[in-house]
C-alpha cells in the first residue's frame, strides 16, 4: 500500500541558506510518527512546507488518503486543508476573540458551503448546517476533554487547554493526517501524560495517522511507531525508538561529536 | 501611594501647565494702546483647574488598573448586561422603535433633517464595521464607495433620468464592484500598508470627480436631484423629509438584521477568525482571498446604498462631501462604538455626528471635545462604549 504522505527529495532555500536539504519522509496509514532534531533544523519548515505555507524550492509531496496520489506542491494553505491535512501550531494560534466552540466550528470551514445569501436568509439548508457545525463541533470537544470551557473566550483556557483546543480545531477539518507542532511545549508531566494518551485515543477511534514534531523524548519514544532525525535540514536517521536511541549519529546531532571538543 | 505624594505631583503638573500656556493665557499686546497686559488670574485659574484634573486623571487611571486585575468571568459591562438581558432589552427595543416612528411628528424639520444625517452615518458604520470590526481590514478610503453610490444616483438620474428606488440597489451594487476591484490588488496587505493603500484609492476617487469636467461636472458639482417618489404623490418639503427619514430607518434596519445575520454565519466566523490570525485561518481550510473581497464588497454596498440616500436628501453633490475627514469620522464612530458590535457602532454614529450638532452653541470648542472624547474613550475603554459579545449555543447532551 503507498503511504498517505510521501515527500521526497523536497528542499526549502531561503536565499543561499538550505532550511531543508533534499528530504524524504513517507508517512503510512494508521502511523503515529516523530519529527525530532536539534533546534534550527528545519522541523517546523518542513511542516510549512507541504502545508502550503511555503513554496518548496525543489522536489514533490505526494498524499495518497485513498487509492489515488495526489501532489501537493503549490497548493494554498486552505486547499491542503481541503484534501485532509490538519496542523496545530508551535506558538498557540488560536482566534482569541471567539468562543472555544466557535474556534471549532472554523475548522468545519471547508466541509461546509453557505454563502452570503444563505447567511442572510437563513433558509432550511443554511439552518441545518449549522446545526451540524455546532453538534459537530461540540462532540470533537468532547472528545478532546475541554467541553467545559465551550462558551469561554478562547484567550482565557488555560495553557494546556489552549494546545488542547488546537488539536480540536485541526481535527473538525476531517483530516486523514494530523501534523502537530509540539503539542505538548510547555505542559507540566501530569498534562503530557494526558496528551499521549490523547493522541493514541484519535489514532485509534478517529482514524487519522500522526505526525508530531516534540522536543519531549520521553513522548516522542513512548509514542512513536516510527521516528525521523533532522539534523540541518537533512536526514539523519529513521527508524523505530529503540533503533533511534542507539544510533551513533542521532546522538553525536543531539550531544556533540566527541572528537570536536578533544 | 501618600497624599503628600499626590498633591505633590498634581501641583508640578499644575506648575507645568502653567508654564506652558504662560504665552497664550497671560501675555496679551493690546495694539490700540500699546501696552502689554498681564492677566495674571487667568494663570490662577488653569493652575487650580489642572490640578484637579490631573487628580481625577490619576483617580481614574487607578480604577481603570484595578479592574483589570479583577476576575475576567464578569466583565461585562452595564450596557452588555441589558444587551443580554431579554427582560430589560425587548421593552427598550419596543420603546426605542416608538420614538424613532413619532420622532418626525414631534420635532422640527430641523432636528429630522440631522437625524437622517446621523441615519446616513449609522449605516456607513455598520458597513465599515463588516470590514474593521469583522474582517479587521483597516480601510481608510471608504468614504469613496459613499462618492461612488452617490454619483451613480445623481448621474444616472441626469442621463437616463432613473429613479430613486432603482438607484438604490444599483448605487450599492456598483460600490460593491469597486469594492472588489480595489480589494484584489491589496489581498496580500495588511495592517499599516492596507491603510495607505485604501487612503490613496480613496484619494483618487475624489480628484478623479474633481478633475474629470465631463464626466462628473467638478468641483461645480451636479444638483437638483431629485427627492425619492412615493407612487406619484406629490410630497411637500417637510413630507418629503419625513418620507426620506423612513426610508433610511427601514434600511438602518434592515442593514442591522443582515449584519446581525452575517455575523453570526459561517461567512462572519471565518471574517472574524481573519482578523485574529491570517495563518491559523488559512490553515483552517479558509480562502483568505474570498473572504477578503467579500468583506470589501459587502462593506462598500452599504456605502454605496448610503451614498444614494445622501444624494437624494442634499440634492446637491460635489467632490467636498467625500473628502478624507469623513472616512476619518466614519472610522471614528466605528472605533468609538466598538468594534465588531451593531449596537456599539450605532451608539458611536449617534453621539458623534448628533453632538456636534447639539453642540453647535460651543462651536468653537467643537473640535476640542470631539478630540478630548475620542483620547479620554481610547484611554479608558479602548473596547469602544460597548464592547461585543460573541454568540453562544445550546446543547443536547448526548
Amino acid at each position: 500500500m503507498k503511504p498517505i504522505l510521501e515527500v521526497k527529495n523536497m528542499t526549502m532555500a531561503f536565499g543561499g541558506l538550505k532550511a531543508i536539504d533534499s528530504l524524504d519522509i513517507s508517512i503510512h496509514q494508521g502511523e503515529i510518527a516523530a519529527l525530532i532534531g536539534p533546534n534550527g533544523a528545519g522541523k517546523t519548515t518542513f511542516f510549512n512546507c507541504i502545508t502550503g505555507i511555503y513554496k518548496p524550492t525543489s522536489g514533490d509531496i505526494f498524499i495518497c488518503p485513498h487509492e489515488k496520489q495526489e501532489r501537493l506542491n503549490g497548493l494554498k494553505p486552505n486547499i491542503v486543508t481541503k484534501k485532509g491535512l490538519a496542523r496545530t501550531f508551535q506558538n498557540i494560534r488560536l482566534f482569541s476573540s471567539m468562543t472555544v466552540l466557535e474556534n471549532v466550528m472554523i475548522g468545519c470551514h471547508s466541509i461546509t458551503k453557505a454563502g452570503v445569501l444563505g447567511a442572510i436568509f437563513k433558509n432550511a439548508a443554511t439552518k441545518a448546517e449549522e446545526n451540524f457545525i455546532v453538534e459537530k463541533a461540540y462532540s470533537i470537544l468532547e472528545k478532546i476533554g475541554i467541553e467545559m470551557y465551550v462558551d469561554e473566550l478562547a484567550t482565557n483556557l488555560p495553557y494546556g487547554a489552549q494546545r488542547r483546543l488546537e488539536i480540536a480545531r485541526a481535527m473538525a477539518t476531517d483530516p486523514f493526517l494530523l501534523l502537530l507542532d509540539e503539542p505538548a511545549a510547555g505542559m507540566n508531566p501530569m498534562e503530557t501524560k494526558s496528551l499521549d494518551d490523547l493522541i493514541i485515543k484519535l489514532r485509534d477511534e478517529e482514524n487519522v495517522s500522526i505526525l508530531l514534531i516534540e522536543h519531549d523524548m520521553k513522548l516522542v519514544m513512548s509514542l512513536s511507531d516510527n521516528i525521523h532525525v533532522v539534523d540541518y535540514g537533512k536526514k539523519i536517521a529513521e527508524g523505530t525508538p529503540e533503533q533511534i536511541k542507539s544510533n551513533p549519529d542521532v546522538i553525536k546531532a543531539y550531544l556533540g561529536d566527541e572528537s570536536e571538543d578533544a | 501611594m501618600t497624599a503628600t505624594g499626590e498633591i505633590k505631583k498634581s501641583v508640578l503638573v499644575s506648575l507645568w501647565f502653567m508654564f506652558l500656556t504662560f504665552p497664550i493665557m497671560v501675555i496679551r499686546v493690546n495694539t490700540v494702546q500699546d501696552v502689554v497686559e498681564w492677566r495674571w488670574l487667568n494663570m490662577a485659574y488653569i493652575g487650580i483647574g489642572t490640578f484637579f484634573i490631573s487628580m481625577l486623571w490619576r483617580y481614574m487611571i487607578r480604577r481603570k488598573e484595578r479592574e483589570g486585575k479583577k476576575e475576567k468571568t464578569d466583565n461585562l459591562s452595564f450596557a452588555q448586561k441589558i444587551i443580554l438581558d431579554k427582560k430589560i432589552f425587548i421593552p427598550l427595543v419596543a420603546l426605542t422603535g416608538l420614538f424613532i416612528i413619532v420622532f418626525p411628528h414631534m420635532f422640527s424639520m430641523y432636528q429630522t433633517n440631522i437625524m437622517i444625517s446621523a441615519l446616513i452615518y449609522v449605516m456607513l458604520g455598520l458597513g465599515l464595521n463588516i470590514v474593521i470590526g469583522l474582517a479587521g481590514l483597516l480601510d481608510l478610503g471608504y468614504v469613496a464607495f459613499f462618492a461612488v453610490g452617490a454619483y451613480s444616483y445623481a448621474l444616472l438620474n441626469l442621463h437616463y433620468g432613473l429613479v430613486f428606488w432603482l438607484a438604490l440597489p444599483l448605487g450599492g451594487f456598483l460600490a460593491l464592484i469597486f469594492g472588489v476591484i480595489l480589494g484584489y490588488p491589496v489581498l496580500r496587505l495588511r495592517g499599516d500598508y492596507l491603510a495607505i493603500v485604501t487612503l490613496g484609492f480613496g484619494e483618487i476617487i475624489r480628484l478623479v470627480l474633481e478633475n474629470w469636467n465631463e464626466f462628473s461636472f467638478g468641483p461645480s458639482g451636479i444638483p437638483n436631484i431629485p427627492k425619492p417618489p412615493l407612487f406619484g404623490v406629490d410630497l411637500s418639503l417637510s413630507g418629503s423629509i419625513i418620507y426620506l427619514y423612513y426610508i433610511i430607518v427601514g434600511l438602518v434596519i434592515f442593514t442591522i438584521f443582515v449584519i446581525n445575520r452575517l455575523e453570526n454565519s459561517r461567512i462572519g466566523r471565518a471574517w472574524i477568525a481573519l482578523k485574529d490570525d491570517e495563518i491559523a485561518c488559512q490553515a483552517m481550510g479558509i480562502d483568505k482571498a474570498r473572504t477578503k473581497l467579500r468583506a470589501f464588497g459587502l462593506g462598500a454596498m452599504w456605502a454605496g446604498m448610503a451614498g444614494v440616500i445622501f444624494a437624494a436628501k442634499t440634492t446637491f453633490i460635489n467632490p467636498a462631501s467625500f473628502t478624507i475627514w469623513e472616512s476619518v469620522i466614519i472610522l471614528c464612530t466605528v472605533v468609538l462604538g466598538g468594534m465588531g458590535s451593531i449596537t456599539g457602532v450605532i451608539s458611536g454614529a449617534l453621539l458623534l455626528i448628533l453632538l456636534p450638532e447639539y453642540l453647535r452653541a460651543f462651536s468653537e470648542f467643537r473640535m476640542i471635545i470631539f478630540g478630548a472624547v475620542l483620547v479620554l474613550m481610547m484611554v479608558f475603554r479602548p473596547g469602544g462604549i460597548i464592547n461585543n459579545v460573541r454568540k453562544t449555543y445550546k446543547f443536547q447532551k448526548t
